[in-house]
C-alpha cells in the first residue's frame, strides 16, 4: 500500500462525491445511470460480504467466520441495532475459535 | 430527553466549531433520530476499530489505515483496498474495487446537494461527509430544516467517531497481535450485510447480486486477491439484458 494508492483512492472518491453538490441541481442524473450505479454498488457489496466471509486469500476461510457472519445476518433480518449485529458476529467467531473451530 | 443529551455529546465531539446555523438546526432533529445516529456511530466505531486493528496486525504501517480513514472516509472501499493488499494482491486491484464501490456516492451527492447550502468550502466539506449512513438519515427527514440537520449531524459525528476509532484500533492492533482471536474478521462482513440488506428489495437487484457473488467466489482460487470482487460486476448483466427478452422468451439461455 503506497501513499500514491491512498491518494488516488481519496481523490477519485472525492470526485464522485463533489459532482452532485458542485452542480447544485443544475443537472439531473439519468434514471438509468442512477439505477446502474446503485445496482453496481449492491452487487459489489454483496460480493465483498460473501468473499470476505468465505475466503482467505485463495483458500476457504474455515467455519468460525462464516458462522459469526451468519449470526449477524440473522440479527439484521430481525432488525437488531447495528452495534448488536457487530458484537454478536465478532463474539460468535471469537467463541468458536476459542473452542478450537478453525 | 435523551435527544438533548446526545446532541450535547455531539457538541462535545467538536460540532460546536461549525458555523452557527448548523448547530442551530441540530435542535431540529427528532430525539429518536439523534438516538439512531448515535447507534450507527457506535456500530461504525466498532467496525473502524476492527479496520485499524486488522490493517496493523496484518503488517501495514499505522499511517495507512489512519490516513485512508481521514482522506477516503468510506468503510467499504477502505476494507476492499486493505483486504486486497493483505491477501497478497496488488494495491491497484484494491484501489479499482474501492473506486467502483464509491461510484455509488455519485447519485448520493445529487440526492443531498440541496442540504449543503451555499459556499464552496461548505459544499466541499459536506461532499466529503457523503456516506451511505449520512444520506440514509438525510433522505428520510420530513422537511428541509430537518434534512440539513440530519446530514450535518450524522456526517460530522460519523467522521469524528470513525477516525478516532480507526486510530484506537490501529494502536490496539499493534498490542493485540492476533485480531482473528477476537473475531474481528467477522465484524466487517456483518456490518456490510446490515448496510446492504435494505437495498435488496428489487428482484432483479437480488438476482444480479447473487450471480455476482457466485462469480466472485468461483473466481477466488484463480484470480489475484481483489479482482474476484470486481468480477462480480458481471452479475449486472442480469439487470440489463433480460428486461426486453423477458417479455418474449422467459427461458433464454444467456
Amino acid at each position: 500500500m503506497t501513499p500514491l494508492a491512498v491518494l488516488v483512492l481519496a481523490a477519485g472518491t472525492f470526485c464522485f462525491r463533489i459532482v452532485g453538490p458542485g452542480l447544485r441541481g443544475r443537472l439531473r442524473l439519468p434514471v438509468r445511470l442512477d439505477r446502474l450505479l446503485s445496482d453496481a454498488a449492491v452487487v459489489l457489496l454483496v460480493a465483498l460480504v460473501v468473499v470476505s466471509t468465505l475466503t482467505d486469500g485463495h483458500h476457504a476461510a474455515g467455519w468460525a467466520r462464516p458462522a459469526g457472519v451468519l449470526v449477524g445476518g440473522a440479527l439484521v433480518l430481525r432488525r437488531a441495532p447495528f452495534p448488536v449485529v457487530v458484537v454478536a458476529a465478532a463474539g460468535t467467531t471469537a467463541l468458536l475459535r476459542l473452542a478450537g473451530v478453525p | 430527553m435523551s435527544g438533548v443529551i446526545s446532541a450535547r455529546r455531539l457538541l462535545a465531539l467538536g460540532v460546536d466549531r461549525l458555523p452557527r446555523p448548523v448547530t442551530g438546526v441540530l435542535a431540529a432533529l427528532a430525539p429518536s433520530t439523534v438516538g439512531d445516529i448515535a447507534l450507527v456511530c457506535l456500530a461504525d466505531a466498532l467496525v473502524g476499530a476492527s479496520f485499524g486493528a486488522i490493517s496493523v496486525s496484518g503488517g501495514l504501517p499505522a499511517w495507512v489505515p489512519v490516513s485512508m480513514s481521514v482522506l477516503v472516509f468510506a468503510g467499504g472501499a477502505q476494507f476492499a483496498a486493505v483486504g486486497a493488499v493483505l491477501a497478497g494482491g496488488g494495491a491497484a486491484a484494491g484501489v479499482v474495487a474501492g473506486l467502483v464501490l464509491n461510484a455509488r456516492l455519485l447519485p448520493f451527492g445529487f440526492a443531498v446537494a440541496d442540504v449543503l447550502g451555499p459556499g464552496r468550502l461548505r459544499r466541499c466539506l459536506g461532499a466529503h461527509l457523503v456516506t451511505d449512513e449520512s444520506v440514509a438519515f438525510t433522505v428520510r427527514q420530513p422537511d428541509a430544516v430537518a434534512r440539513r440537520a440530519a446530514f450535518w449531524a450524522c456526517g460530522l459525528a460519523l467522521f469524528v467517531c470513525w477516525n478516532l476509532a480507526v486510530v484506537a484500533g490501529a494502536l490496539l492492533g499493534g498490542l493485540v497481535g492476533d485480531t482473528d482471536a477476537l473475531g474481528l474478521d467477522a465484524a466487517f462482513p456483518a456490518v456490510l450485510l446490515a448496510l446492504v440488506v435494505p437495498s435488496l428489495r428489487r428482484a432483479d437487484t437480488r438476482a444480479a447480486a447473487l450471480t455476482g457473488a457466485v462469480v466472485a467466489v468461483l473466481a477466488t482460487p484463480w484470480l489475484p486477491p481483489g479482482l474476484p470482487v470486481l468480477a462480480a460486476l458481471a452479475g449486472l448483466v442480469v439487470t440489463v439484458l433480460p428486461r426486453r427478452s423477458r417479455a418474449r422468451s422467459p427461458g433464454s439461455g444467456g
